[in-house]
This record gives C-alpha cells, sequence and structure tokens, in this order.
C-alpha cells in the first residue's frame, strides 16, 4: 500500500512556477529522498506534504486520505527541521512532550513514551538540559526524539545533517539509516547531499527546477540515469560528457588531444533514429589503464590515449585529469596504477557501463 | 627564570604604547565625565532645594550648597501644599497618574505583543500594508490627535477622567509596541512555529508556550518605554483633565502657576522629584534591560 501519493502537485507564487507537476509515491515503509541543487523546490514539497504550504493545484494523499485542506496537526506526520527548531525556553524532555501535551496525551503515557524515545536515541542523560546547552549532534538526537515519540503515519526530514560538521554527518547519517531499520517508518527525506541520499533511500526522486527529472533505486539513478541533469548532479566527481559522433551502427568516435579521432566500439548497437552527434557519458571510475588483462577481464572495454594534465590523490584513490579534445575529462584510479603527470596514457573505458545522451533533448538514448 | 629577565628589559616601544594608551583612556573618560557633571548638575540642584529652607533659598539663591536641612517641604509636596484652592498637596495628582499609567502601559504592551506575534509570524495578504500604515503612529506628533481625541472623548463621556487618558495612551501607543514586539519576533525562527503547529498546537497555545517565553527582553523594554512615556506625558494631561483629575505632569505646571504667594521653591523641588521618582526607578531596575533588549536582535 502507498502510504504517500503525490498527483500532479504545482505551486504557483504569483507568477513564479516553483512545482511544476509533481507525481510521487512511497511505499509503506519506505525511505524516499527528494534531492536536487538549491531552489529546485524539494524543501517546497515538503513542507506542501506537511500542509505549512498551500496547494495551488494537485492532490496529496497521506495513506488513502486526500489530505490537500487538512491541517498539519491532524496529518499524522512528524517532522525534522534543518535548523532543529527545538523550543529554545523548554527543556528537552518538554520539548519531546509539547505535542503530546498539545493533543492532551495522559501523563503517565507521555513519560512511557519519553522513556521509550529516549532510550532509542540515548538521550536518557540530556532530559532536563535546554536546547542551547546541548552540541549539534545532541539537538539531531533531540530533533528526531520528538519526531519518533510521535508515531506518526510519516516521517518527513528537511535537510536534517547540513548543520553538522563533516565527521558528525557520516555518524548521524549511519543512526538514521539504522534508525529508519528498526522503526519502519515510510520517510521522506530532502537533501542536496547526493552522498546522503544514495546511501539512505530505497528511492531517489531527482528534482530540478520544480519537476521530479528520475524517480527510480540508488542504482538505476546511478547506472541509468534519465537525463544529463540526473548524470550529472548524481556522483562525485561528475560523470564525464564527451561528445561523439556516430560512426556506423555499433562505433562512436571522439576527438582526442591531438585532433584526430578515435573509434569506440560500443557493446550494442546504438538504437535507431538517433542523432548522428551525441553526448558520451563515462562516470571516471569507469575509466581504466588499457592492459591486455583488463580486455581479457572486461571485454566492453575500448581503448584511446590521452596525456595525463594533473594527477590528484587522495590516498583511498587518485583521481587524473586527463585531455580530450577541447575538455578534460576525470579518471579515477587505483593509487598502484594511476598515471602519472605528463604521461601519455592509454585508457580504458568500459563502453558497457557507459551512457549515451541526446544533446538536444539530454535525455538518456 | 628566563621569562622574568625578559619582563625586566626596557622595551620603548611597548612603553610608548602603554602611554599612549593611558592617554587616550584618560582623554575618553574626561570628556565622559564633563558631560555627566553638565546632565546631572541640574539634578542636584534640585534635590539641594528639596531639602533646604524656603528663607535659605531665598537668602543664598537657588543655586548653592545646603546650609540647612529638613524633610518638610516633602511633607508640603507630598500631603498639604495648596495647588489653586485645594490643599491636598500632590498626592491625588500621584495616583492619577499611576492610575492611568499602570493599565495604560500593560493593555498597549499586551496589544502590541499580539500584533507584533501576528504581524511577524501568521502574516496575511496586506499585512505588511498594514504594519506600514501602524507605523505612521510612530511619527504622528500628539497634537495632530487632539481634535480628534476631544470630540471621541465628549462622544464617550470620558472627558475629565483618568479613564479617558488610559484610552488615549493605548492607542496612541499601539504603533510603538506593535513596531518593538514584531521587529523583535521576526528574528525568532519561523520554523519554531511550524514544528509547534506540526506538533498540534494552536494560534494561542504557540503564543503563550513559544513566544511569550523568548519575550522578557522585548516586553521589559516595551514597559520601560510605554511607563516613562505616559508618565511624563503632559499636552493630553493638560488638555483633557483639570484640577483634581490632573496627572502629575499637569498638576506640577499648575503648581508653578499659582502666582497667588511668593514661590515656595522648596516644595516645588519636592514636588519635581515627587513627579519624576516613578519612571527614574523603573530606569533603575530596568535600565540594564533596557539597553540589552534594545540592542539584542537575534535569539540564539
Amino acid at each position: 500500500m502507498s502510504a504517500l501519493t503525490i498527483r500532479n502537485l504545482h505551486k504557483r507564487y504569483g507568477a513564479v512556477e516553483v512545482l511544476t507537476g509533481i507525481n510521487l509515491e512511497a511505499q509503506t515503509g519506505e525511505f524516499v529522498a527528494l534531492v536536487g541543487p538549491s531552489g529546485c523546490g524539494k524543501s517546497t514539497l515538503l513542507a506542501m506534504i506537511a500542509g505549512l504550504e498551500t496547494i495551488t493545484s494537485g492532490e496529496i494523499w497521506i495513506g488513502d486520505r486526500l489530505v490537500n485542506s487538512v491541517q498539519p496537526k491532524d496529518r499524522d506526520i512528524a517532522m525534522v527541521f534543518q535548523s532543529y527548531a527545538l523550543y529554545p525556553t523548554m527543556t528537552v524532555r518538554e520539548n519531546i512532550t509539547f505535542g503530546m501535551e498539545s493533543r492532551g496525551v495522559p501523563r503517565a503515557d507521555q513519560a512511557e513514551a519519553v522513556k521509550r524515545v529516549a532510550a532509542l536515541l540515548q538521550i536518557e542523560q540530556l532530559l532536563k538540559r535546554k536546547p542551547g546547552q546541548l552540541s549539534g549532534g545532541q539537538r539531531q538526537r533531540v530533533a528526531m526524539g520528538r519526531a519518533l515519540v510521535r508515531d506518526p503515519k510519516l516521517f518527513l526530514f528537511d535537510e536534517p545533517l547540513s548543520n553538522l560538521d563533516a565527521k558528525l554527518r557520516v555518524d548521524m547519517r549511519t543512526e538514521i539509516k539504522k534508525l529508519h531499520h528498526r522503526v519502519g517508518k515510510t520517510t521522506v527525506y530532502v537533501t542536496h547531499d547526493q552522498v546522503e541520499a544514495m546511501t539512505l533511500a530505497s528511492r531517489i526522486a531527482v528534482m530540478n527546477q520544480g519537476s521530479v527529472q528520475q524517480f527510480d533505486t540508488p542504482k538505476s539513478i546511478y547506472e541509468r540515469p534519465a537525463n544529463m541533469f540526473v548524470a550529472g548532479f548524481m556522483g562525485s566527481p561528475a560523470m564525464n560528457f564527451i561528445p561523439a559522433r556516430l560512426a556506423g551502427p555499433a562505433n562512436i568516435s571522439v576527438r582526442t588531444a591531438n585532433g584526430s579521432d578515435a573509434t569506440l566500439a560500443l557493446p550494442t548497437p546504438v538504437a535507431a533514429g538517433a542523432p548522428d552527434n551525441l553526448i558520451l557519458g563515462v562516470r571516471p571510475e569507469h575509466i581504466y589503464r588499457f592492459t591486455t588483462d583488463l580486455k581479457s577481464r572486461k571485454p566492453a572495454v575500448a581503448s584511446l590515449e590521452a596525456p595525463v594534465e594533473l594527477v590528484e590523490p587522495t590516498g583511498a584513490e587518485t583521481l587524473a585529469v586527463l585531455r580530450l579534445g577541447d575538455l578534460e575529462i576525470t579518471g579515477r584510479f587505483e593509487p598502484d596504477t594511476a598515471p602519472t603527470m605528463g604521461e601519455m596514457v592509454t585508457l580504458g573505458i568500459d563502453m558497457s557501463r557507459a551512457c549515451l545522451f541526446d544533446p538536444t533533448t539530454k535525455a538518456l538514448l | 627564570m628566563a621569562s622574568i629577565a625578559l619582563n625586566d628589559r626596557y622595551d620603548p616601544e611597548a612603553a610608548a604604547a602603554r602611554r599612549r594608551y593611558f592617554w587616550s583612556r584618560f582623554l575618553v573618560y574626561a570628556v565622559l565625565t564633563f558631560f555627566a557633571v553638565i546632565y546631572l548638575v541640574p539634578l542636584l540642584v534640585v534635590i539641594f532645594n528639596s531639602l533646604r529652607e524656603q528663607p535659605e533659598i531665598a537668602q543664598n539663591g537657588l543655586i548653592s550648597l545646603p546650609r540647612s536641612f529638613r524633610l518638610d517641604a516633602w511633607a508640603d509636596a507630598w500631603g498639604s501644599y495648596c495647588i489653586s484652592g485645594t490643599c491636598e498637596g500632590m498626592r491625588r495628582n500621584f495616583f492619577n497618574s499611576l492610575w492611568m499609567t499602570v493599565p495604560a502601559t500593560i493593555i498597549s504592551t499586551v496589544l502590541g505583543a499580539i500584533n507584533g506575534y501576528i504581524l511577524s509570524k501568521w502574516r496575511f495578504k496586506g499585512s505588511e500594508v498594514l504594519f506600514n500604515l501602524m507605523l505612521l503612529g510612530v511619527f504622528m506628533p500628539g497634537q495632530i490627535s487632539l481634535m480628534p481625541w476631544a470630540f471621541l472623548l465628549g462622544k464617550l463621556g470620558l472627558t475629565n477622567s483618568t479613564y479617558g487618558l488610559v484610552l488615549i495612551h493605548v492607542i496612541q501607543g499601539i504603533s510603538f509596541t506593535t513596531l518593538f514586539c514584531r521587529n523583535f519576533y521576526v528574528s525568532i525562527p519561523d520554523d519554531l512555529i511550524k514544528a509547534a503547529r506540526i506538533d498540534g498546537a494552536g494560534f494561542w497555545r504557540i503564543f503563550r508556550k513559544i513566544i511569550l517565553p523568548l519575550s522578557p527582553p522585548i516586553l521589559i523594554v516595551t514597559v520601560i518605554w510605554q511607563f516613562t512615556g505616559i508618565w511624563n506625558e503632559y499636552l493630553f494631561g493638560v488638555v483633557f483633565t483639570s484640577g483634581q483629575e490632573q496627572p502629575i505632569t499637569a498638576a506640577l505646571v499648575a503648581l508653578t502657576a499659582g502666582g497667588t504667594t511668593a514661590r515656595a521653591y522648596d516644595v516645588m523641588s519636592a514636588a519635581v522629584l515627587i513627579g519624576a521618582l516613578p519612571p527614574l526607578l523603573i530606569y533603575l531596575f530596568g535600565g540594564k534591560y533596557f539597553v540589552r533588549g534594545l540592542t539584542q536582535g537575534a535569539i540564539k
């Protein structure tokens, strides 16, 4: 059953169209991430699900209930804000019980619920403190506690980790994932961080300019991005986009650094009706140093030569900036086999993992 | 040991810097002291005169150190001095002022807080326009509204009564209190309101449980501002009340304008001080919050 269904949702502020026809649904227990650059409308969408923003047109269903005109408090949701939005004058306990207090839950049940959540999040020793006396990570926990205590149908997270430092962010990310496994609540999670979306979500909706570009599993989004926006947004370093020409049914040619063309064989023929000029999308980790051994392991590898302009070792891997025609592409290498600066390296590109895009529609072919 | 030796060495640069620092500090304090004295001397003269005997004032002039000391002038001013026929001192007028200032301050502050809450956290179509219109009241001099008020108080039957003055001060004060509170509440993150709405709290519950507990800094500012402003207000008091109904500011002028006998500078001084005491006390107790509240923008 779907816990959340959004049909043809529009949001307009005067003449500005912020959301242009959103369609989404989340199955019960699913973790859906809304990801996109700032200004793509993901936070507005979340606020509309929460009932904090009005709907211009379209429908939002939570469970089997149309909630378009239902007040936030009656939607059976809980939300964690980017700023945590902890009530500064209340203690942690009061913060957690405020919602139950508002709804007239009996004291004994409140105490029971606080105990359960505090134990779950390991914040028992913080209950008497005020938010001002907590660290960033602790505030984050309390904010989640306030949401968890409600036992709602739907959890909404609005960039909950973006105020934390890098290390804590990774820790809390893991915790959110564990928590979701344990609690199993349907969750909608807004983030601009594609790594967060990839690691947490069971399905990702990639948004840009007020519309959903692709709504699929992290694996499909990463491996078969629907268009060049999704391909460029998901993954770091970003996918390389190389202009290419069709050279036969299953061959394309790209311009190399010395001005000549290199022909790359495709594992499968290009679909009929594809334009002559294409964009070849290659992720940095699918670029290797070419060896016969590689060819035997990955038969779809195509080779070409490129000079190495820059090498950036990060420890676990080494990134190399390579010249190809007029553009620079990034390759990701094992530190042991990484090329050195100035070297003319023979690259092996795994064409079975490469994507082809239509340069005019930007869509995957 | 080595560090002590280092400290002992004479460093001409550091010494010069210390000298410069000393003289710049000295200059600052000298200027501040000078202006403080200029500002405080009149107050001192009035305090002295309230404690001197009238013949001594007549003999040695108004500005002089006291050679006699008695509190009779204070007692006279408070309870028995004759102002235009009645010999009850300032007591009645003092309480007029109090019964006018306290309710007017409380009501205008409460209304300002609610207005500010609505105009910052529950915006609606046209709320900004409304706020800007209310702001006009801040810049409107009291004289402009004299005639309308005279008309209105006449219609309501509230002329020559403290209630009339309370009404005037509440209405005249709302612009200020709304401005103060609205600008303070704007700095409270909207996410708090959103979280509370999801938590099931309504308009008043959010106001009582979230906004008000954050409000003491601005409420103290507003109360001090309103209290001193209303207490010291003269124009409306003198125009719309007379005799026994006058607030103390208007009565003080009546006191000096008596003109029947020789001027009793000792009693006048005491009366002026009685009239100035409440705002002074309010500022004394709330002053540090006042400065803090005016400068405090955000809530962390």
